[in-house]
């Protein structure tokens, strides 16, 4: 009971706090794992590429996978279930309060000068954490570290080095290729890892 | 006249639905946002041309141009943006118990299909072909972040201000762990110090 309930206020907050779409859950999954313990950083990019490679918000699809993976590690595959359904609902809750209460005054709100104001600076955080929530999925997937200051252990794989980059370089420069829809480089990835044996 | 029944239904406009408040509208909207939860494949941007087809082009529930407002709301309120819209859209056509089953639609999807995966990926995850896919999807991850922080990046940092957020916030973040929720509130509060005055 008690796992549910914190599950509900770890994600509420997430739900309250991320702003900017579905990656900017990212930094508040990690700020959750780093203080639970419920997952690891590795397990967090295994989840990002199952919630973009598989239909829905990827916001929502990363609640879900959390709620359930703590839950049925700690308790047992059915109250996963559960689990799941318990961090979604808080991370929709806040959404749900918050618009309701906007749409009442709708203009004023979009044309408030204090609101564009915050979000100026919001925006500016939210790439910022973002990042930052990036380079340590970096460190622990292709460097295999846990932090920026085990620099000294760091793992130099070329065939991750080399994988990273051949897929930076078609999602971001060859034509056509780069508008593919990103589950093609996560199931192309995939069987490099296979054929690399990583 | 009982022969005009479902074929109809998409003729009739936002403000009957509105008022009846019956238990067929939730139930539509439910089923509607569910589609919508299955058809957005890869985050919020990809949500809005399914959005329009099945909210404006087959329902004709709310226009376009109130559409984009929606969504443009979704993005500077907290929480994931295919959801803000889809609560937003949900008020607008049957009030706030509209709103509560539109965004129930737009997840019901999500829990089935990541609950099956997760469970999936838990009995597999010991299998080596499983791990050594796994290792290569990580490094994708990477680049799928990069290249959202480089999407982003274009939009957010505008100029000195925000870039010098951007970097203190960065570096707070990867060296010092700091709180996200913190950072979050504290980069509000700079941002209506800087631009709120009056002289804008």
């Amino acid at each position: 009971m008690m796992l549910y309930v914190r599950l509900f206020l770890e994600f509420f907050r997430a739900g309250l706090f991320a702003i900017g779409g579905g990656m900017a859950t990212v930094p508040f999954l990690q700020d959750i794992s780093r203080r639970t313990g419920w997952y690891t950083a590795k397990d967090l990019a295994d989840m990002i590429a199952v919630s973009e490679s598989t239909p829905g918000p990827i916001g929502v699809n990363m609640a879900t996978y959390v709620g359930f993976k703590t839950a049925s590690g700690q308790i047992g595959s059915f109250a996963g279930i559960l689990g799941a359904i318990v961090a979604t609902a808080a991370l929709v809750t806040p959404s749900v309060i918050i618009i309701l209460i906007i749409a009442k005054f709708l203009e004023k709100f979009r044309d408030n000068r204090y609101v564009n104001a915050a979000m100026y600076g919001l925006r500016a955080a939210s790439v910022a954490l973002i990042s930052a929530a990036g380079i340590s999925i970096v460190l622990i997937s292709i460097f295999q570290i846990s932090s920026i200051g085990e620099w000294r252990k760091a793992v130099f794989d070329w065939r991750c080095l080399v994988l990273g980059a051949v897929l930076l370089i078609l999602t971001r420069m060859v034509p056509k290729v780069k508008d593919l829809h990103p589950v093609i480089f996560i199931a192309a990835s995939a069987l490099a890892g296979i054929a690399m044996g990583l | 006249m009982f022969e005009e029944t479902d074929p109809e239904r998409a003729d009739i406009q936002t403000e009957p639905f509105y008022h009846q408040g019956c238990f067929m509208i939730y139930w539509d909207l439910f089923c509607t946002f569910a589609r919508v939860g299955v058809l957005t494949f890869g985050g919020g941007y990809a949500m809005l041309p399914i959005l329009e087809r099945e909210v404006v082009e087959k329902k004709k529930w709310v226009t376009e141009e109130e559409i984009m407002d929606y969504y443009a709301i979704g993005q500077c309120t907290p929480g994931v943006i295919a959801v803000n819209t889809a609560t937003f859209t949900g008020r607008r056509i049957a009030g706030t118990g509209g709103a509560i089953v539109a965004t129930a639609g737009v997840v019901f999807p999500s829990i089935i299909i990541i609950t099956i995966i997760a469970a999936l990926i838990s009995g597999f995850a010991k299998l080596r072909v499983v791990q050594e896919a796994l290792a290569g999807i990580r490094v994708c991850v990477c680049v799928l972040i990069f290249n959202a922080v480089y999407k982003m990046w274009k939009k957010a940092v505008v100029d000195k201000v925000t870039l010098v957020m951007y970097l203190l916030i960065l570096i707070a973040a990867v060296f010092f762990n700091a709180s996200p929720v913190l950072t979050v509130v504290l980069a509000a509060a700079a941002g209506i110090l800087v631009k709120g005055r009056k002289t804008v």
